[in-house]
């Protein structure tokens, strides 16, 4: 299997963007990419965006031909990849195979959702659509119940409390503060958390991440190639690794754990041989706060259990024992299709160096972490600067 | 809208009104809702129709006070996960209970009631709630 890396990168804005349609979004995206690669766009092979609810928040399908369309590149095949929150993740999976099987040498990757269109009952609906219709929603669950039934759980077997939940929020937002393309841009404190109302208990507002238009792309390129090309910010991805598990939560094993991300990650860790000690940084998948310390032990860097603590002694938090979002992680904003790939231009950009005031130091090796709904698909990413 | 959806509605009755589900003679596992293959056994499963004990105990809870669609008139109300008798979980709404009874390990009962009424040109849907066991 051929190596491949990311070779460009092209991020809007995270946040509310009422004055730019779904297809703006998705050309701003793809030229800042395109434009950062060095490249030229009629290079690109082929197309992989990850979308979860077009259809649903928009009312528009065919996005995999309507991103080519946008850009200016057709005839090239363009495809659309959908697993719920973990769309963008399972997006940039495609892109590797592609290249890695030797079909392509260039491909770009992207991640687009629309979601401020519709009222926010009518986004938690098609949000909903991530867990089981007919067993879950249909009896009235959301997907912060969901998590608030994981959360519950965890509280009950291990200790955690609501504060080292909301201690999550508190360091997602630090962290956000200093990314210039995050949806919130002030701190918060633990009180803020506790006193922001319950969504679903023992889940409060603060917990949950926004609701959220953005746009993402990654241009990929056969690391042999991008060599040649003398492309020094060239980032490989030495692992890219894809669990599922039950569609609801009813059919798994434990609620305190994700065993789809425990399958994919011990692959990964296989794979590049490295230890949950080696990973520098993590960009991981905390659409609520308990989701952050799920992750942090499902991933090895913490025992189960012991997650909650962790966040409370500040173990996670930037340049700590790992750093964990340096992004802000999902409280950057969760446009869902985009989530997974934003987390690969983050790494980008950290291992290069170039991430600014949330700089991870000497950052040699990253990791992605991204999950669809309550844990029914799990997709892992580690990366590596050659 | 998905949750009225007449054939739907008419197609779920056995499962919704009471808890028919199956179980696989080969590993002696218990399924609710039904599924078409079992997922431990797959071609080798043995699965024959059963119906689900209509009582079990809170595995967790929730108490949900920002609803979807066709939910928002019944804020806040419970969820929870339910472990049945025969080891099956299910998702479902804790109604007619003191709050202070719902937490995890209490005993639950399956009732039958309204579900949702969201969609004025489908049907009424019709389901299965609990309530704690005094």
């Amino acid at each position: 299997m051929r190596s491949v890396s990311i070779i460009g990168t092209g991020l809007t804005k995270f946040g509310e963007h009422w004055d730019k349609s779904f297809r703006e979004l998705i050309a701003e995206a793809g030229v800042k990419a395109i434009e950062s690669a060095k490249i030229e766009g009629k290079t690109i092979e082929a197309i992989y965006g990850g979308c979860m609810a077009s259809g649903r928040l928009i009312g528009q399908e065919h996005i995999g031909a309507l991103i080519a369309d946008q850009l200016g590149l057709n005839p090239i095949p363009s495809t659309r990849v959908e697993a719920a929150c973990a769309s963008g993740g399972v997006a940039l999976r495609s892109g590797i195979l592609a290249i890695s099987s030797g079909t392509y040498d260039i491909v770009a990757v992207g991640g687009i959702e629309k979601m401020t269109e519709v009222s926010t009952e009518a986004a938690s609906f098609a949000l909903g659509g991530a867990g089981d219709q007919e067993t879950e929603l249909f009896h009235g669950a959301t997907f912060p119940s969901l998590y608030a039934l994981m959360a519950r759980r965890h509280m009950e077997e291990f200790g955690t409390t609501e504060e080292q939940m909301a201690m999550c929020s508190v360091q997602a937002h630090k962290n956000g503060v200093n990314n210039p393309h995050s949806q919130f841009q002030r701190e918060i404190t633990v009180e803020d958390v506790m006193q922001s109302g319950y969504v679903a208990s023992p889940l409060k507002l603060l917990d949950c991440s926004p609701i959220t238009d953005g746009a993402a792309t990654l241009i990929l390129c056969e690391t042999e190639k991008a060599k040649k090309m003398g492309l020094e910010n060239a980032v490989e991805i030495i692992a890219s690794t894809q669990a599922s598990d039950s569609l609801a939560l009813t059919g798994r094993k434990s609620l305190t754990e994700m065993a789809a991300t425990k399958i994919a990650v011990k692959e990964a860790y296989e794979k590049t041989k490295l230890e949950p000690k080696d990973i520098d940084l993590v960009e991981l998948h905390d659409c609520f706060s308990i989701a952050n310390i799920l992750a942090i032990e499902d991933l090895g860097f913490f025992k189960k259990g012991e997650g909650g603590k962790a966040v409370e002694k500040g173990k996670t938090s930037l340049n700590s024992e790992i750093s964990v979002n340096p992004s802000g992680g999902l409280k950057c904003g969760h446009p869902v299709g985009a989530t997974g790939v934003k987390q690969a231009i983050e790494i980008f950009e950290q291992l290069n160096g170039t991430a600014g005031k949330r700089q991870v130091k000497n950052a040699k090796i990253g990791m992605a972490h991204n999950v669809g709904g309550s844990g029914a698909t799990a997709v892992i990413h580690i990366m590596k600067k050659t | 809208m998905v949750h009225n959806a007449l054939p739907l509605q008419w197609r779920k009755y056995p499962e919704r009104y009471y808890l028919k589900g199956n179980y696989c003679e080969n590993c002696k596992t218990s399924f609710f809702p039904q599924r078409s293959i079992c997922p431990n056994c797959r071609r080798k499963g043995k699965l024959v129709e059963k119906d689900t004990p209509f009582t079990g105990k809170i595995v967790s809870w929730t108490e949900v006070s920002v609803a979807p669609f066709g939910f928002e008139n019944e804020t806040p109300y419970f969820l929870a996960i339910i472990e049945m008798e025969n080891k099956a979980k299910i998702l479902a709404q804790i109604v007619d209970s003191k709050k202070e009874k719902i937490k995890t390990g209490a005993r639950v009962t399956k009732k039958f009631r309204k579900i949702s009424d969201i969609d004025p040109e489908g049907a009424i849907a019709y389901g299965y709630k609990f309530k704690v066991v005094e």
